[in-house]
C-alpha cells in the first residue's frame, strides 16, 4: 500500500496523487474510447457498481465564442454551426434571430416557413445520427444500420436545398441564403411520408424489444425534482415528466401558426430518454406536412442586409428548442460589426450535470446506456 | 527462508536507490518551475503587446456604460451604512438616462415584465438597479455583495428555478468583469418565456491570479445548483474565483494551462 500522501497544495497542474484502495478501482472510460466520444469520464467503481464519476470535457474544445469576437455577424455563421455538423440549422438558429435582434431587420414570410421545415428536417437527421450510435453501444447492430441508411433521405433532400449534404450554413440574418428548389414540395413531401413509415418500424424493432427493455428501464433514474434542480433541458427534462418545448412555450418564426404537440415521458429513465427523441422525429414530421401547406408559394426568401451589418448597442438572449433541448445564445453588441461577446448555452453542456448524478450507483454495463440516453453531443459542449 | 530474506533486502535496495518520493518532490519542482516560466512569459508578452490594444480601444465606445462601474468602486471600500445614503442620488441618473432615450417604449413597458422586477428592485433599493425590461426579458445589476442576498430573494419569491446561462464577459476599460446568470422557469407555465438576467461585476486585475487576487465572487451553486459547471467555466475562462464552490478545478482547458484566462480581452487570438 502507498502510504505516503503527498499535499495536494504542492502538486503542478496535471498530476494527481491518489490513495489506492484495495476495493475502489478507478477507471478511465476515453476520451479515445468510442464509447464515450470525446469526452472522457473517470469512473470509480466497487466491484461492479460505479461509486463516483467525474466527466472530464474538453478534448475537442475549439474556442467558438472567442473566435466569434473577432469576425463580424456574417463570417461567424459557418463556424458557429460547427460544434453540432449534424444539427447544424437547429445550432445556427438562435444566433441568427438575435442578430436580427440586434441589426433591426423583418424576415420574409417565406422564409420563416423555410426556416421552419430546415430545422425540422435536421432534427430528424441528429436524431438518426444518435440513435445509430445508441443501438450499436447497447449491441443492437441492425438500429445502426436502420437510422444511418434512413438518414440518408434526408441528407440528400437538405443537400437539394442547401446545396451540401451536412455543414449547410443555411440560416443567415434576414432568412435563409437560398430559395428550395421548384419541386421541393412534392420531393419533401414524399421523402418525409416515406421516412415516417420508416422510423415507425423502429418500435418494433427497438423500443418494444424486451432486450432493450430490461437493459434501459429503471436504468439512471431521474426524478422530476431533480431534473429541473439540475437544470436540465430537452429531452432529458421531458423524459422526467416536465412539459418543457421552446417551440411551443415560447415560439419563434412561424412555430406559433403550427399545430406543435410535444411529448413528455414520466418514468424518467434511461428508456424514456432514448423514447422521446424518436417520438420527436414523428412529431417533426407532422409539423414538417403542416408548414409545407402554410408555405406561401412564391415571395422573397431573404431581406437584403448591408455589407458588414452593425448591431445596435444592446445585448440579446434568445434561444429555440434543437435536437438535443435548448440552445440559448447570449450575444452583447457594442455597435460594432463584430460581436463585443458571444455566449453559446448549448443543451449538452447543461445536461452532462447530470451525468455524474445518475452515473452513481449504477452498474458499470449500464454505463453506455445511461450516457447515450442524455443525449449529449461532446463537440457542442466543449464549443 | 533464504531466497525469501534475498528477496526482501533486495527491494528494500530498490526504495533506497529509486525514492518515489524524491522522484515526485523533482518533478513537481521541474513541473512548478517550468509553469513560472510560462507564467513569466505570459505576463511578459502581455504587457509589451496587447496592452496598448486595449488602450487604444477605450475612447472610441461605451460612454454610458461607464457610469455603473464609477459607482460601484467607491462603495466597496466603504461601510455598509453608508452605502444607501450616497448611492441613491447617483443611481437615479442612469435610471433616468435610459428610458429618455427611448421615450416611446417608456409608455410600452410590458406590465407582467415590470412587476416581478419591481418586486426585486423593491426589495433592495440602492442595491439593485433595472438593466432592462424587454418583453420576456428582463435584467437586474446586483452589486456583488449583496448578489447572494438578491439570488436567495429570487429562488423564495419567484418561480425561477434553474440557470439557463452563466456569460462571463471582460470589461478591460471599466476594469472589471461581468458575471451575467440566465434564470428561468421549469415550474410556473406564466414564466415559461421570462428569462431574468441577474447581473453583476466584479474587479479586474491587469496580471490576473486567478484563484488568489481580488476577482471573487460568492457562487450561486446553493440556490441554483444548475450553474455548477458554468461557474467552472468561467473561473477557467476569466478567472472568476467562485468562493464555497466546493469544485473549482479546470473544465475545457487543459490541466497546465500556465497563460492569460483566454476569453478575457487582452488574450489575443493567434494572426488577428
Amino acid at each position: 500500500m502507498a502510504e505516503q500522501v503527498i499535499p495536494t497544495k504542492k502538486m503542478p497542474p496535471g498530476l494527481q496523487v491518489e490513495n489506492v484502495d484495495d476495493r475502489i478501482m478507478t477507471l478511465n472510460v476515453g476520451p479515445q474510447h468510442p464509447g464515450s466520444g470525446h469526452l472522457r469520464i473517470i469512473v470509480k467503481i466497487d466491484g461492479d457498481y460505479i461509486v463516483d464519476a467525474d466527466p472530464d470535457p474538453g478534448y475537442v474544445h475549439r474556442g467558438e465564442e472567442k473566435m466569434a469576437e473577432s469576425r463580424n455577424y456574417i463570417t461567424n455563421i459557418p463556424h458557429l454551426e460547427r460544434p453540432v455538423i449534424h444539427d447544424s440549422c437547429n445550432i445556427l438558429y438562435p444566433y441568427v434571430l438575435g442578430v436580427e435582434d440586434l441589426v433591426g431587420i423583418e424576415v420574409p414570410e417565406r422564409a420563416k416557413y423555410v426556416r421552419v421545415i430546415a430545422a425540422e428536417l435536421n432534427r430528424c437527421i441528429y436524431i438518426q445520427y444518435w440513435l445509430a450510435i445508441y443501438g450499436i453501444f447497447l449491441g443492437h447492430s441492425t438500429m445502426f444500420m436502420w437510422p444511418a441508411g434512413d438518414r440518408e433521405l434526408l441528407i440528400d433532400l437538405m443537400e437539394k436545398i442547401t446545396g451540401a449534404r451536412v455543414t449547410h450554413a443555411y440560416f443567415i440574418p434576414g432568412g435563409v441564403r437560398n430559395d428550395v428548389p421548384a419541386n421541393f414540395e412534392d420531393v419533401c413531401l414524399r421523402q418525409v411520408n416515406y421516412f415516417e413509415k420508416r422510423i415507425k418500424e423502429y418500435a418494433d424493432i427497438f423500443y418494444d424489444n424486451p432486450i432493450l427493455k430490461a437493459r434501459t428501464e429503471d436504468t439512471g433514474v431521474l426524478s422530476r425534482e431533480d431534473a429541473i434542480r439540475l437544470g436540465t433541458t430537452g429531452s432529458v427534462l421531458r423524459a422526467s415528466g416536465v412539459d418543457y418545448d421552446l417551440r411551443i412555450k415560447e415560439p419563434y418564426d412561424v412555430y406559433d401558426e403550427l399545430d406543435v404537440h410535444t411529448n413528455v415521458l414520466k418514468s424518467g429513465d434511461s428508456y424514456a430518454r432514448s423514447k422521446i427523441p424518436w417520438l420527436d422525429m414523428l412529431e417533426s414530421c407532422n409539423i414538417i406536412r403542416q408548414a409545407l401547406e402554410k408555405m406561401p408559394k412564391s415571395g422573397s426568401i431573404r431581406t437584403k442586409l448591408k455589407p458588414n451589418p452593425k448591431g445596435r448597442e444592446d445585448e440579446v438572449y434568445r434561444r429555440v428548442e434543437s435536437g438535443r433541448g435548448s440552445a440559448g445564445c447570449h450575444i452583447i453588441s457594442r455597435g460594432k460589426p463584430e460581436p463585443y461577446r458571444l455566449k453559446l448555452s448549448v443543451s449538452s453542456f447543461r445536461n452532462l450535470i447530470a451525468l455524474p448524478y445518475l452515473l452513481k450507483g449504477e452498474k458499470l454495463g449500464n454505463m453506455p446506456a445511461v450516457y447515450w440516453s442524455l443525449n449529449y453531443w461532446p463537440v457542442e459542449a466543449d464549443r | 527462508m533464504s531466497k525469501s530474506e534475498k528477496k526482501v533486502t533486495s527491494k528494500d535496495e530498490d526504495k533506497k536507490k529509486f525514492d518515489e518520493k524524491a522522484i515526485g518532490d523533482a518533478i513537481i519542482a521541474a513541473a512548478n518551475a517550468r509553469r513560472e516560466e510560462l507564467a513569466k512569459e505570459a505576463l511578459a508578452t502581455r504587457s509589451n503587446k496587447t496592452l496598448p490594444k486595449v488602450v487604444k480601444e477605450k475612447p472610441k465606445e461605451e460612454k454610458p456604460k461607464e457610469s455603473k462601474p464609477k459607482e460601484e468602486k467607491p462603495k466597496e471600500s466603504k461601510p455598509k451604512e453608508e452605502k444607501p445614503k450616497e448611492s441613491k442620488p447617483k443611481e437615479e441618473k442612469p435610471k433616468a438616462a435610459p428610458p429618455s432615450k427611448t421615450d416611446t417604449e417608456e409608455v410600452s413597458l410590458p406590465e407582467f415584465e415590470k412587476s416581478f422586477v419591481d418586486k426585486i428592485s423593491s426589495q433592495f433599493t440602492g442595491d439593485v438597479e433595472v438593466g432592462y425590461i424587454k418583453e420576456n426579458r428582463t435584467r437586474v445589476n446586483v452589486k456583488k455583495e449583496k448578489i447572494l442576498e438578491v439570488a436567495q430573494f429570487i429562488k423564495d419569491n419567484l418561480p425561477f428555478d434553474h440557470a439557463e446561462s452563466v456569460t462571463g464577459v471582460d470589461f478591460p476599460e471599466d476594469k472589471e468583469i461581468g458575471v451575467v446568470y440566465h434564470l428561468g422557469s421549469y415550474t410556473d407555465p406564466t414564466y415559461s418565456k421570462q428569462v431574468l438576467a441577474l447581473a453583476t461585476r466584479v474587479p479586474r486585475e491587469e496580471n490576473p491570479n486567478p484563484g488568489n487576487d481580488s476577482t471573487k465572487l460568492p457562487s450561486l451553486r446553493d440556490m441554483f445548483y444548475s450553474v455548477e459547471f458554468h461557474e467552472r467555466e468561467i473561473f477557467e475562462m476569466l478567472g472568476v474565483y467562485f468562493e464555497s464552490h466546493p469544485d473549482n478545478r479546470r473544465l475545457l482547458l487543459p490541466e497546465d494551462w500556465a497563460d492569460l484566462p483566454p476569453l478575457r480581452k487582452d488574450f489575443r487570438n493567434k494572426g488577428r
